[in-house]
């Protein structure tokens, strides 16, 4: 069985349709990257599959017993944490949220799960940093480690890599890296980077309000559009 | 000062009055550190504009005041939260509204049933005063409430404080825990705009939590240093109060402001400590 299954999906905001008949399905360990021109609906189908938004037509089906609290997510950087007092270890320890059920406070085992994320994206010297000094390279890799606490078997990334530097991009892309082939986590990425996606994706999904494409990475770049694609820098 | 404290501590009235604002002072820190960060720093003067409506309604129809002002501020704040959320009202814009169309109504209501009296004035200004016996027992029950609901829920509000869009990702019920604050920050605001007043119970809220932060960068240490500071706060404005005769409501803010102006000032010789030793 699939990890999780698109079917004829529609998903749009008051009524007016943004992203129609979106069809795919991933199983565990695949990587993929959704993309597409600005609007194209490629963050819409983000909070489809985390149920942020329910589908105006078709069903976005998680099976293999993924429950939401087993998805990590990693949001585009926003503007208004830009002032929170937090330290590294708060925002990261967040994201064992949900596996707190009804217990109010976090026991020894989501610290160390906390301090195991932290060394693996290399922070773990900066546990009680505040989350706002830090360089964008930096915050991605917290939020990153948080998404990690949250993950069980999938992770989502929003344009995880968007106004970093080329630096700090290709580490950044490393580590997913990682995390996909060492951990067999299952990733759903959107990008606007060609290079990095043809480098690591498994699997491309091609939106443009619809579905133009959806397969191996392989078969993409045989496709006019993928050759296209591959010569173009951005998209 | 020992004398002052000693005098102080000998009358009923004091007693009861400070109790209850150590009380309201921790809870209002404690939520507010929340409310500022989540934008909201103006629900507290929405919130207590409503109470000022309610309280002179239950007044006008002769119930107990906060049987009637506790039910409606909880649901003012549900309304205020959701409307901010969903609809073209944007936030402050909706505050406003509330703000002056409650205060509006309870004149309205005042003045039709019993005129401008000193009752009007003392739920604008504050009044230790008012505070009955048994106000002041359900006031200590809720706010012991309101405390111990945040401790609870301590994790789960820092997560809808950050971040709402990742909790709710990962499955955690972030519309429940806003309502959880809506309901606590309800709760404070009219417990503590009997002392305070309606037009000063926000600055409880906000105050502490925007001093401490402009010094402490954790989010567990803004809690921590808002409580005390708020706890301070209180604890001076009422001695200045009973030592000089002056409204509870504004000494306590006017210690705020005060402890405000100096912890700017010590953030921003902290800032420039810091750049210093990075260049």
């Amino acid at each position: 069985m699939s990890l999780i299954r698109c079917e004829d999906v529609s998903l749009g905001y008051e009524g007016k349709v943004i992203l129609q008949d979106v069809n795919f399905r991933l199983d565990g360990g695949e990587y993929l990257c959704i993309i597409g021109e600005n609007g194209a609906g490629k963050s819409t189908l983000i909070k489809g599959i985390l149920r942020l938004k329910k589908p105006m037509k078709g069903i976005i089906e998680t099976d293999c017993g993924l429950k939401n609290n087993e998805i990590g997510y990693m949001p585009q950087q926003t503007e208004a944490q830009k002032d929170f007092p937090a330290s590294v270890y708060e925002v990261v320890i967040s994201g064992r949220l949900n596996k707190l059920g009804m217990r109010p406070f976090f026991n020894k085992k989501d610290k160390k799960d906390v301090m195991d994320k932290l060394e693996l994206m290399g922070i773990a010297g900066l546990k009680n940093k505040c989350f706002h000094d830090l360089s964008g390279g930096q915050k991605q890799r917290v939020l990153l480690a948080r998404a990690m606490c949250a993950a069980g078997k999938m992770i989502l990334l929003d344009e995880p890599a968007s106004g970093l530097d080329p630096v700090a991009t290709k580490e950044l892309y490393e580590l997913i890296e990682k995390i996909n082939r060492e951990m067999g986590i299952t990733v759903i990425m959107v990008s606007h980077d060609t290079e990095a996606t043809i480098k690591y994706a498994s699997h491309i999904l091609h939106l443009s309000h619809r579905q133009l494409f959806f397969g191996t990475t392989g078969d993409f770049l045989k496709t006019d559009e993928g050759r296209n694609f591959a010569v173009r820098k951005e998209v | 000062m020992l004398e002052i404290f000693e005098e102080m501590f000998g009358y009923q009235f004091m007693v009861r009055a400070i109790t209850v604002g150590l009380l309201v002072s921790l809870c209002a820190s404690l939520l507010g550190v929340s409310m500022v960060l989540k934008r909201y720093s103006m629900i507290g003067d929405g919130l207590s504009h409503v109470g000022f409506a309610a309280l002179a309604a239950a007044a006008a129809a002769g119930i107990a005041p906060l049987k009637v002002a506790i039910p409606v501020c909880i649901v003012a704040a549900f309304l205020m939260l959701r409307i901010s959320e969903n609809s073209k009202l944007k936030g402050d814009a909706t505050v406003a509204v509330v703000c002056s169309g409650a205060l509006a109504v309870g004149v309205m209501i005042s003045s039709m049933s019993s005129g401008m009296n000193t009752d009007v004035s003392n739920y604008m200004f504050g009044s230790i005063l008012s505070l009955s016996e048994e106000d002041a027992m359900i006031s200590r029950i809720l706010s012991a409430l309101v405390v111990i609901m945040f401790l609870v829920f301590y994790n789960r509000i820092f997560a809808v404080t950050f971040d709402e869009n990742f909790a709710r990702a990962t499955g955690t019920k972030a519309g429940l825990y806003n309502g959880i604050l809506a309901v606590l920050t309800a709760l404070t605001v009219v417990i503590g705009m009997r002392m305070m007043g309606a037009l000063l119970i926000s600055s409880l809220i906000i105050f502490p939590s925007l001093s401490s932060m402009r010094v402490c960068k954790k989010y567990r240490t803004v809690i921590i240093s808002s409580v005390i500071i708020s706890v301070f706060c209180f604890m001076t404005g009422i001695t200045v109060s009973f030592a000089k005769s002056t409204p509870a409501g504004a000494s306590i803010v006017c210690a705020n402001l005060v402890v405000f102006a100096l912890m700017s000032i010590a953030g921003a010789v902290k800032n420039k400590g810091q750049l210093r030793k990075k260049a």
